[in-house]
């Protein structure tokens, strides 16, 4: 009878597998600032005017209560410019912070789409959420 | 020169340090630098004209909404009562002020009577269609009829407008915000 034959890289490969999946689970999840900058460069307008198509913010934001639960807008363009209800002079800055983790719809004339949602997750506090959460935000970011 | 100048920085400076703490504190959305707040003249739901500039001194909670709106609107309205009401003597430091985004059914009699339900020093404003939209367009609230005949809708912006007592549009409480949140940043915005 033949002993059977080891594949060291198999026994790798999980090993590595497992210690990513322990680093995901146990490394509490954490940002520099809890902000979330977005900035509508100067000549926006302009472009869009001009015919272009400019995508300046993404059509979902996430935000993490407690980690990044502040989304931070600086207009930096020549005209006003409009976040849902909010009228954003050039040069200023809009900074909202979330509380409660849910999903926002709001009209916003910096995107070609004029639509722009913000998706408020709760904060990843166990293991299992902090898996969750990374895994989910592996797949928004290659979406 | 030096000495001269010394008081008028750690005065700016001061300036600027409240300024970042109070654009921390706010549970609201702040804006950075605070603009004039658009001024308005419309009427009032007290018969008398409405003017933004004349409550200057007072922290102004400004919000746009309809008296036929079902959902968004009680509750807007409900909780800005209870907040004044949670705030004891300082309310008379506050004044709500509610713009109809119906000028077409929203008299001043019919403003003052809904806002008389949840708190008789609310003041309501309305004025012709072509005011409304001019003030809605000056703050960024969207307003859209739904529907036709007389029984519509209007979706409208539900965001609540923090002004401060110097006229300054400083910040907006988003819809689904409690009372208490509201009483922090008028408290914040007094102090």
């Amino acid at each position: 009878m033949r002993p059977p034959r080891k594949r060291p890289w198999i026994v790798a490969v999980a090993v590595a597998a497992l210690a990513a999946v322990a680093w995901a689970a146990f490394t509490p999840v954490s940002f520099g600032s809890r902000e979330e900058p977005f900035e509508i460069p100067k000549g926006t307008w302009a472009r869009r005017m001009a015919g272009n198509k400019v995508e300046i913010l993404p059509s979902h934001v996430y935000l993490t209560l407690g980690i990044r639960d502040v989304l931070l807008l600086k207009n930096l363009d020549d005209v006003p410019q409009i976040f849902g209800p909010t009228l954003m002079m050039p040069g200023q800055s809009f900074r909202l912070p979330f509380e409660v983790a849910s999903s926002y719809q709001f009209a916003c004339t910096a995107h070609a789409s004029g639509q722009m949602t913000v998706v408020v997750d709760a904060q990843p506090d166990t293991p299992w959420r902090r898996l969750v959460w990374r895994t989910r935000r592996i797949f928004r970011v290659v979406a | 020169m030096t000495t001269r100048l010394a008081p008028l920085l750690a005065c700016v400076l001061l300036s600027m340090t409240a300024q970042a703490a109070e654009v921390e504190a706010l549970k609201a959305g702040v804006f950075n630098p605070a603009r004039e707040a658009p001024d308005f003249s419309v009427r009032g739901s007290d018969g008398a004209p409405l003017v933004l500039s004349r409550y200057r001194g007072k922290v102004v909670l400004l919000a746009f909404g309809y008296t036929s709106c079902s959902n968004v609107c009680p509750v807007t309205l409900a909780v800005l009562a209870l907040a004044h009401r949670k705030l004891g003597a300082l309310g008379s430091q506050v004044q709500v002020i509610y713009l109809t985004v119906d000028p077409e059914r929203d008299s001043a009699e019919r403003l003052k009577q809904t806002l008389a339900s949840y708190d008789p020093t609310f003041i309501g404003g309305t004025g012709t269609a072509l005011q409304m939209a001019a003030v809605r367009e000056s703050y960024g609230v969207t307003a859209e009829k739904i529907g036709t005949g007389t029984d519509y809708a209007i979706s409208h912006s539900s965001f609540v407008y923090l002004i401060t007592r110097d006229g300054k549009l400083r910040a907006l409480m988003p819809f689904g915000h409690e009372a208490d949140d509201y009483v922090h940043d008028i408290s914040v915005l007094l102090n």
